[in-house]
């Protein structure tokens, strides 16, 4: 049985599957409905559902940025990247309301595919910039991604001309809003995501050499790996999957807004990912952690907001999670802790 | 011709950009060339000299301090709840918020060094608790009426011989340039600092005091920032949680823009007076231009960040 126990406690997913469960439970206590689900309209309505499709753009952006926090980078980026997408996207389709043969229709200025494709082209062209800098120009991955984060959200100004633009597109609308099966699909969006990264993870041997990346780049570059390509590639999935958050969050709020959109979401992302149990240092990640990172986060805020807690302290509980959790992570407070907890023992004991 | 030393290239370069910079702007725009636009420089960034000498302390040990904005922001407020709210004298709330930042970056530092974290993260989570810690204060700005801080706020003291004037925050900042200086050039302290980010294991090895080093770099980081928070309170006379945001990446590409290495050990305090020149003078440019929009300072203060670590990386390549 302890043994069971003991086994179950060190599985990586552990801590971060209580955390959500605990987090859960607090829900249910303070707030009976919590659970409830109602299906309307085809659609299945409640707490749960809503934390789900607010947790889907933070999920797409913290997978991609695990990968490159398991080659050791980090990308900071992400946000900026976001408002870019969702800027490219929202300008390409735009949209108006017309009349044709006496029906009123609503019409983009590009395709919506292409403008779709585009945007997520201009998110994956932002990552390997990114990429190529750090691989190829051999910067700090802080300082590449630095110059994106400066200067992405200029850009993105630049395309909405300081402005927010707003879509009148239906069918756009359907990304962020819209539900498939009674769910939202911004949560096929991601589960789709993270599916297809899973299976490349542990179908192929790519996992592997992220990993034998994110521990000995050396090393693996002299066991043959070719490591630059990969980090490049790492870095360009890291901005694609910030290009589709993008769309999900601009389609949720029917406009981009170049100056807000993504604010912070670096933050998040990097939270998510070491709540997650990948380490900061690189090396063993977990993509399925990460997704529950993700969780736990929007959990968070929604548990702030509905226990009526002001949500200005949202702020003030995310960094007490940062330290604790980067406490737990770090061998030397652990070793502290255990002589803490071992020595009043071991004196009392003749 | 004796070469020049290696060590002086990136920041020679930096004032070479800063004074072509400065020519263009002189050509291109009447009544650029001035002494008190130049002057405004240094009283527009003040709290940023400010901040970036604690910041440049920070990278040349080999770390980064992603709290700075936020600190800046905490100060604020606090000096603006105490003053408004509690009707405390500046003289009181002064030293108080001094000392709230100070033992800020000491508990960032001692974590940082003590449990080995990676300073990263620590001083990301010190930004989402000091921004935090604000809201908690007030989620909406508040002004201050406090009659020795509008005093403060709009003395001038003239410069002589040039008929401009230079205001209390400047002198702050030119002062903490000094003593930045002075820590890193003549101070036990400060060769420390240099040994730390050349190489760490080394520095441990020769005996120097790495672990007390580290922590009082932080704190060194965290009394600038309160120091810049405080100048800010009286450049803006009002205490924001929205005040400072991004002030962070200003600092650490002023810092960087001023010639010193992101990997450490290699640097000047007064590179980054240069690096928070440039960065004023590409506002400075584009307001006195007038047809280009706010945002590309952020575009161009992007490339210019590109540029200078570009050239980093060269300079590294070239003395390996």
């Amino acid at each position: 049985m302890e043994a069971a126990l003991g086994s179950i406690s060190r599985h990586r997913l552990f801590w971060p599957f209580l955390t959500l469960a605990l987090l859960l439970a607090a829900n249910a206590i303070f707030n009976p409905g919590f659970w409830q689900l109602q299906w309307r309209d085809g659609h299945l309505y409640g707490n749960v559902i809503d934390i789900l499709n607010r947790a889907a753009p933070l999920a797409l952006v913290a997978l991609g940025m695990t990968l490159v926090i398991a080659t050791r980078g980090i990308d900071i980026s992400v946000g900026a990247v976001v408002a870019i997408a969702a800027a490219v996207a929202a300008l390409m389709i735009g949209g108006e309301l017309v009349v044709k043969n006496g029906v009123q229709t609503q019409v983009s200025r590009f395709p919506m595919g292409l403008a779709i494709v585009a945007a997520l082209a201009v998110a994956a062209l932002c990552g390997l910039w990114n990429g190529l800098l750090v691989a190829k120009v051999g910067m700090q991955p802080i300082i590449a991604t630095l110059i994106l984060m400066v200067a992405g959200r200029g850009v993105a100004q630049l395309l909405t001309g300081g402005q927010i633009i707003t879509v009148y597109y239906a069918p756009y609308f359907f990304l962020g809003n819209g539900f498939l099966f009674g769910l939202p699909f911004a949560v096929f969006i991601a589960a789709a995501v993270w599916g297809l990264l899973h299976l490349l993870m542990t179908r192929t041997a790519l996992g592997l050499f992220i990993q034998s990346i994110g521990i000995n780049p050396a090393a693996a570059r002299v066991a043959g790996l070719h490591e630059r390509l990969i980090t490049v590639c790492v870095y360009v999935f890291c901005g694609f999957a910030a290009g589709v958050a993008g769309l999900v969050i601009s389609s949720n709020v029917k406009s981009a807004d170049g100056n807000n959109a993504g604010m912070l979401m670096e933050l998040d992302a990097i939270l998510a990912v070491t709540l997650g149990g990948t380490a900061l240092t690189g090396g063993r990640f977990s993509l399925a952690g990460s997704v529950l990172g993700a969780l736990i986060i929007q959990t968070l805020t929604s548990t702030i907001y509905s226990i009526g807690v002001p949500p200005e302290i949202n702020m003030v509980v995310k960094a007490a999670v940062v330290f604790v959790v980067m406490l737990l992570q770090s061998a030397e407070f652990r070793a502290a802790l255990r002589a803490l907890v071992v020595r009043p023992a071991a004196g009392g004991a003749p | 011709m004796r070469r020049i030393d290696p060590r002086f290239v990136p920041l020679l370069g930096t004032i070479a950009v800063f004074a072509l910079t400065a020519g263009y702007g002189s050509v291109a725009y009447t009544g650029f060339f001035s002494a008190q636009v130049f002057l405004n420089l240094l009283i527009d960034n003040a709290f940023l000299c400010i901040v970036g000498v604690g910041m440049t302390f920070v990278i040349l040990s080999g770390g980064i301090d992603l709290s700075v904005g936020s600190v800046i922001a905490l100060t604020t407020m606090v000096s603006a709840e105490l003053v408004e709210h509690r009707h405390w004298s500046a003289a009181q709330a002064i030293p108080l918020v001094l000392a709230i930042g100070t033992a800020f970056g000491a508990l960032m530092g001692w974590l940082i060094q003590r449990f080995r974290l990676q300073p990263f993260i620590v001083t990301l989570a010190g930004m989402f608790l000091a921004r935090g810690l604000c809201y908690l204060i007030s989620i909406d700005s508040i002004s201050i009426t406090d009659a020795t801080y509008t005093a403060i706020a709009q003395a001038r003291v003239p410069v002589p011989g040039t008929g401009a004037s230079i205001t209390v925050g400047a002198i702050v900042a030119l002062s903490t340039l000094a003593v930045g200086i002075w820590l890193a050039q003549v101070t036990e302290f400060g060769r420390t600092v240099y040994a730390i980010g050349g190489n760490e294991a080394s520095a441990v090895l020769m005996g120097l005091p790495v672990p007390r080093t580290t922590v009082l770099v932080y704190t060194f980081s965290g009394f600038c920032s309160a120091l810049a928070g405080v100048v800010f309170t009286f450049y803006m006379l009002s205490g924001y949680g929205l005040h400072a945001v991004g002030m962070e990446l200003d600092a650490i590409a002023a810092v960087v823009i001023g010639g010193t290495l992101l990997s450490g050990g290699v640097g000047f305090v007064a590179g980054t007076l240069f690096g928070v020149l440039i960065l004023g003078i590409i506002q400075t440019l584009i307001a006195f231009d007038g047809s280009l929009s706010s945002w590309w300072t952020r575009i161009v203060i992007g490339a210019l960040l590109f540029v200078f670590c570009l050239l980093q990386r060269a300079f590294e390549a070239r003395r390996r």
